[in-house]
This record gives structure tokens, sequence and C-alpha cells, in this order.
């Protein structure tokens, strides 16, 4: 294990407010298609805990709602997080987690891109590349250590 | 002109998790013997599948469920169609034998240190080749008995290699990798010193993200390559002579296919008629074809048919049957194969 925290004093921001979700204007219709939102999406993620603190991916600002792009219609999500320091050597957990509880939450015909945001980290280019290469993804959880991490981070996002 | 239309004639299910690649037994659907394909997945099994003679229908004929602890990533005929080899994230690579209907299996390579990502025999079955996520290649000498001897161990690649692939008709070995490049391999003299004698990569017109396949036209003489970066590349090469110790040995850059799909291309295979298939994470199958019409400069190719939403998720494998029909099977991420025909529209 690590000795050493990464990033041993991270600043904590409030949890944003639970917005209720309005319901659309026409709602005689229960079958009617409700398309996924951003805020669905940020739901999804927010409670996701970082792998070195026992915070939430939004109290640490690593990803935040604005940072959730998506189109329901062609069936596509971006996310970009924000490492809280720039070595950050945990980047790729996090990419892994927001991956999974994405792949485990969504329609399998969604398309997900998952990066770190433009300037945020030292190595950006290699690991937007890693998290996206499906084939590394699929032997990372493969890897029984890997998963585990993966699946303590994504506990506290199951409700 | 004729419209062209890829007809789907089956759906194959079985696998419980993605299909990541298929491959087609060579010396079935010719003289009456049924056409015949393995497949492999990442609920760490492989299925071989045979055609009904008179029915026409596919079914599962047999499901090999060890010795792989892992992922199968891809599978490969010897050409003489009697064995198969299958490479797992679990390090090793498996021989198979078709004895009597039942496949045993016969051999296990070990050595990658990490996951086997593809296997490949050469034309007259006496060399296989495999590679990994540990950056190297290895080829393998294929002995009487089922012995396989490690004959070389190639290092150059600077992160993993994706997949492995002889020439088909030269003892010349081809990889491609994460590290966008594509490298060529040859015996230099003889005493199995096998060395990179080109490397194919940005600065010669290649590509800019990592490079999934490559599949060579009949003749040998021109190659695909399909990559991350959205585009397919042909290239070229001639057959020098044996002089200078055999053909097609330096490649370059005949021309880039840009715009076709619209994420990652993992699959590209030519037919024996001229027709390449792509197969790509936007669910879509595209084929080209050779255009004779096409400018003073010299054929280039033009998109024939594209088939969008193939599959119900990213399509892994694409490739052409060795039968009489034009038969095109496709792999995919939704766990399912399907089998193709491509037919005129009248």
């Amino acid at each position: 294990m690590v000795s050493t925290l990464i990033n041993a004093n991270p600043i904590i921001y409030e949890k944003k407010e639970r917005r209720t979700r309005t319901s659309p204007p026409t709602t005689n219709d229960d079958y009617a298609v409700e398309p996924i939102d951003q805020l669905e999406i940020f739901d999804i993620l927010r409670d996701i805990k970082d792998p070195e603190h026992p915070y939430s991916l939004e109290e640490l600002k690593v990803i935040t709602e604005d940072a959730v792009e998506v189109d329901d219609h062609r069936s596509y999500v971006r996310v970009t997080f924000t490492p809280t320091v720039e070595h950050c050597s945990m980047a790729t957990i996090i990419g892994l987690c927001l991956r999974v509880k994405l792949m485990r939450s969504l329609p399998s015909r969604y398309k997900v891109d998952i990066r770190v945001a433009p300037g945020s980290h030292a190595t950006e280019a290699a690991v937007n590349k890693q998290l996206n290469d499906k084939e590394r993804v699929a032997a990372a959880l493969e890897n029984p250590n890997l998963l585990d991490m993966v699946d303590e981070c994504l506990a506290p996002s199951y409700n | 002109m004729e419209r062209l239309e890829l007809k789907e004639i089956q759906r194959l299910e079985g696998h419980t998790d993605r299909v990541w690649s298929l491959a087609w037994n060579p010396v079935t659907g010719h003289n009456g013997v049924p056409l015949l394909f393995a497949s492999c997945s990442g609920d760490k099994t492989i299925r071989i599948w045979e055609q009904n003679l008179s029915s026409g229908v596919w079914s599962t004929k047999a499901v090999l469920d060890e010795p792989h602890t892992r992922t199968v990533r891809s599978c490969a005929w010897s050409p003489s169609g009697k064995l198969l080899a299958t490479a797992s994230f679990d390090a090793t690579t498996a021989i198979w034998e078709n004895v009597g209907g039942d496949y045993e299996c016969v051999s296990t390579l070990e050595g990658h240190e990490h996951e086997v990502k593809s296997v490949s025999w050469n034309a007259s079955g006496n060399l296989l080749a495999t590679c990994s996520r540990d950056k190297s290649v290895w080829i393998w000498e294929v002995l009487p008995g089922n012995e396989f001897e490690c004959v070389s161990v190639l290092q150059g690649h600077t992160q993993d290699v994706k997949m492995v692939k002889w020439h088909p008709t030269m003892d010349i070995l081809f990889s491609c990798s994460y590290d966008n490049t594509i490298k060529v391999w040859a015996d230099e003299g003889d005493s199995d010193d096998w060395q990179c004698i080109q490397t194919i990569g940005e600065p010669n017109n290649g590509h800019t993200s990592t490079v999934w396949a490559l599949s060579f036209n009949a003749s040998g003489d021109k190659m695909v390559t399909c990559s991350d970066d959205l585009t397919l590349k042909i290239w070229e090469s001639e057959n020098i002579g044996m002089q200078s110790g055999g053909g097609f040995r330096h490649w370059r850059h005949f021309c880039t296919l840009t715009g076709y799909h619209d994420r990652t291309i993992f699959s590209v295979h030519w037919s024996r008629e001229g027709i390449f298939a792509s197969g790509a994470a936007d669910d879509a199958i595209r084929l080209f074809v050779d255009d004779n019409e096409s400018q003073v400069d010299g054929p280039l190719y033009k998109l024939l048919l594209k088939k969008e939403k193939a599959h119900d998720m990213d399509i892994n494998s694409v490739q052409w049957s060795p039968g009489e029909k034009p038969l095109l099977a496709s792999a995919s991420d939704d766990g399912t194969i399907k089998v193709w025909e491509l037919v005129s529209q009248r």
C-alpha cells in the first residue's frame, strides 16, 4: 500500500444541495421517454469516494455538474475530471471508477469518453489514452486488487 | 450500377460477455465441408460454430471453457485447419487439436509476462507468433508432437502490442501497437536472427494513435491498417526478388481513408475478391473497394457500402469467410456474432 499520501491536505468543498428533479411539463403519459440529462449523470457519479481520502469526488471538486456533457439522442457521454494535484497517480483509478460506474448504470447503447481536464495533469495524454482503451480497461478489471479498489470507491455511490 | 447490400443471415447467441474476435477455419466451405469458425470472448470461453449443410443454419458445435482463466482475446487456425491457437489475458496461448470432432488442448505456451493479445500462424504453418501487453513479440517454431519452441523474443515496441500478423506468402511478420507504430520483422540470415527491418510511424504518414489491426490483400502487395485515430491506411510494397532476401520488405504509404468511422476502428479484413471490411466502436461496418475509375494518379479506394447499427454495441472483429459465397462474420461487445451475406439488390 501507499504509505505517504499523494495529496495529504486536499481542499474540501461543500456538497451541492440536491435539486429535486422537476417533472417534464407533459406528465400525462407515463410511458413517455425521459431523456438522460447532465444532472442524472452527475448524480450517478457525485458520491464516488476518492481512492485516498474519505471524501467524495464532489467534495474534492474532482467532478462537477458542468464537467458532464451528455447527448441522449446520440447516446453519448463525456466526463472531464480534475485531479486534485497535477502529479496525481490516482488519476487512472479515479477515471476507472467513473467508467465502471457509468458502465453499470447507463443503458448499453451509451458511448462514454472519460478524460482529465486539459492542463490538470502532468501526463494528460497518456492518462486519457489509457482510460479510453477498452482492452486495457477490460484487463484492469480482471485484476482482483484493482477491482477491489474500484469497488471500494464505488460503494458509497450505490443507494 | 448494381447496388450491394449486407444481408443478415443469422445472429448467433451463446457468449455471455463481449466477443473479442473470431476466425474462420480456412479449409471449410469447400468440397462439401461445412463452414466453421471459432469465436472467443470476455466470458473466458471459445465457441466453435458450424453451418448445417442442408438447412444453412448455424449452431454451436463445441464450447471450450478450459484452460483459460481470463478473457480469451484472439484465436487463429493453422493453415491446415487442424490446429486452433487461442491467446488469453491469462498470459498463455493454448493450442487445440480437432480429434474426431472433439477439441483437445494439446499444448499451452507460456512465457509472456502479461496478457497475450494476438496469435498468428505463418503460411506454411511451421511458425507461430504471439504478442502481449509486455511489449514483446514471440516467434515459436512448431515441432513434431505438438511441441512449440520459442525461437525469438522481439523487443522494439515501446507499449503493448495489439496484433501480430504474418504476410500471406512470405515469412515476414507484422505487428501493430498502442505505441502508434507498425513494425516489420524478418529473419536476417539463417540463424533465427529475427530483426525489425522497418518501423512505420507518424513521420512516415503513419497513424497518430493506437493501431488495432492489419490485413493483407490476396497478392500480398498491399496492407490495410486501422486505428484509434479514426483512419484506415493502405500501404504498398513490391516483390523485389529473392536475390535481396525476398520481397515485400519495405512498405510505403499509399493512401489514407478518413471520415468513415467516428469512433475507434478495431478491425479490418481484406477479402480475396478485393473488398475490405472495417468494424468500429461506432457500431458500424464499412466495405471498401479498389476504385478503378479514379484519377490518373492511379487507383484509390472508395466506399462500397455502409451498414449503420450493424450491432447494438462496439464491433471488435470483422472476418470474410473462406467459402464460395461472400459471407462476412462480425463480433461485438453486445455478446453476439452476426453472419452477413453480401448480395446485390434488384
